[in-house]
């Protein structure tokens, strides 16, 4: 347990991840979550914080080929207001709208909202139903070194990720969806600024003539990670969405997950909301 | 000893040097180092926006940003905005419609309302609520910011 010792601002990612090598780094980007977090010691800065606003490579939302790729360092206002979200990925929209409140959402990065892992991430869920990936680079010899995995797979607990101390996220990476692809996300909070989710939904696929294909299924705030529901997936998959099937999806849904009492919510509750609110996006996609 | 940083940065469309400490955050440097009070310390974790100023054109709590994430960028606070005409409608508004009670939320209000019609220039009363969505108010119900906010955009308010 060592005490600060460093500043470290770098301007390249080869810098960044050159650093990184010592694994006893904090990584600071927009800071909506480090700072009070620091500043009430529930989290302890380590020998060195890095600052990495200052990399252009981590910047940035394109297009490249069939993929949109989103950096690091990319606001949720910045997200939620790029032509290229809006028209290709509404659902990660609607959850930015949802986000915190403009202030934080002016500051706040989507490399940071993934790897705080919160349960409760309000883009985690969008980005499920989109099949995001994320790219990690690290520098285990002397050349950078990229790789990625999906993030369905990413999250291990609360706060805890499958990137190893010398890594660091440099973007997500969005498949383009195809034609007739829907997705809808409903978050559940007491407000609507400023609340860590009491539960979250997610529901996506490809839907034609009614019948729902390539479902995606995905829940915030029921598990120590944001989660795909796979059984709710399962007996969805190639549906078509009548009644009988939207209220045994819901009540699958509902003995799928499971969720602990804290402040926020009861678990009893988080599974009755679970259940209503999947039968009610369900009728939702059925009636679109 | 806690470790310091040096940073350059323009406050007030000044340029400023300080020797900060690195776990500092900027509210704490705005408020202590710099002594420039007009910016407030609500709750300290985001939640109430007392602390909104403005970097590189956008709003931010100044409580959830490092202090040393300041170097080489733009800040205004409520001094700045103070002896900016252009934020004379604002002001002239809050004051004609009663949008000061204590008046411990209205740096960080103007802040984000400044920012809210710089974005949105015809903003009516639903996107103005939205926009002040992360700043606490505890003597007006709100009713009264909002109407001032949207009357310092139409030009309504009557003169002085």
């Amino acid at each position: 347990m060592t005490e600060l010792k460093h500043y470290f601002a770098p301007t390249s990612l080869d810098q960044a991840v050159e650093c990184l090598k010592d694994g006893d780094v904090t990584i600071l980007a927009g800071g909506t979550d480090l700072t009070p977090q620091s500043q009430a010691g529930r989290i302890r800065i380590k020998r060195t914080l890095m600052n990495i606003r200052h990399i252009p490579q981590l910047s940035g939302i394109t297009l490249e080929g069939r993929e949109i790729r989103i950096g690091t360092l990319a606001t949720i206002t910045e997200i939620m207001e790029h032509p290229l979200v809006r028209q290709h990925l509404p659902v990660l929209v609607e959850a930015c709208n949802h986000f915190a409140s403009d202030q934080i959402r002016n500051a706040a990065t989507l490399g940071g909202n993934i790897c705080n892992a919160s349960p409760a991430g309000d883009t985690l869920i969008p980005l499920l139903l989109l099949d995001a990936r994320v790219e990690l680079a690290s520098m285990p010899e002397a050349k950078l070194y990229r790789h990625s995995m999906p993030l369905a797979t990413f999250f291990v607990g609360p706060g805890k990720t499958r990137r190893s101390l010398c890594e660091l996220l440099t973007c997500v990476r969005i498949p383009l969806p195809g034609e007739g692809h829907v997705a809808h996300f409903h978050k559940l909070g007491t407000r609507p600024a400023l609340d860590i989710s009491t539960i979250s939904i997610g529901i996506g696929g490809t839907l034609r003539e009614g019948v729902l294909t390539n479902v995606r299924v995905a829940f915030g705030a029921v598990a120590p990670t944001p989660v795909r529901a796979a059984r709710a997936e399962q007996a969805l998959e190639g549906q078509k969405l009548d009644a009988a099937i939207i209220d045994r999806v819901a009540a699958i849904a509902r003995d799928e997950v499971e969720p602990i009492d804290d402040v926020r919510a009861t678990a009893w509750y988080r599974k009755e909301m679970i259940h209503n609110i999947t039968r009610r996006m369900l009728t939702h996609v059925a009636q679109a | 000893m806690s470790l310091k940083h040096d940073i350059e940065f323009t406050l007030n469309g000044v340029k400023r040097q300080a020797s900060v400490d690195v776990t500092m955050n900027t509210l704490a440097m705005l408020r202590d180092v710099i002594g420039l009070t007009g910016t407030k310390y609500g709750c300290g974790e985001g939640e109430c926006g007392a602390c909104t100023i403005q970097v590189d054109g956008v709003s931010l709590n100044s409580c959830l940003m490092f202090a040393v994430d300041c170097d080489g960028r733009e800040l205004t606070t409520i001094e700045g905005l103070a002896n900016d005409s252009k934020a004379d409608a604002l002001r002239e508004a809050f004051v004609e419609h009663g949008a000061v009670q204590c008046g411990f939320c209205t740096p960080g209000m103007i802040m984000q309302a400044d920012h809210l019609l710089h974005k949105h220039p015809h903003a009516d009363a639903e996107c103005v609520k939205r926009g002040i969505e992360g700043n606490l108010c505890r003597c007006t119900g709100y009713k009264k910011i909002v109407d001032a906010i949207v009357a310092a955009e139409d030009g309504q308010r009557t003169a002085p």
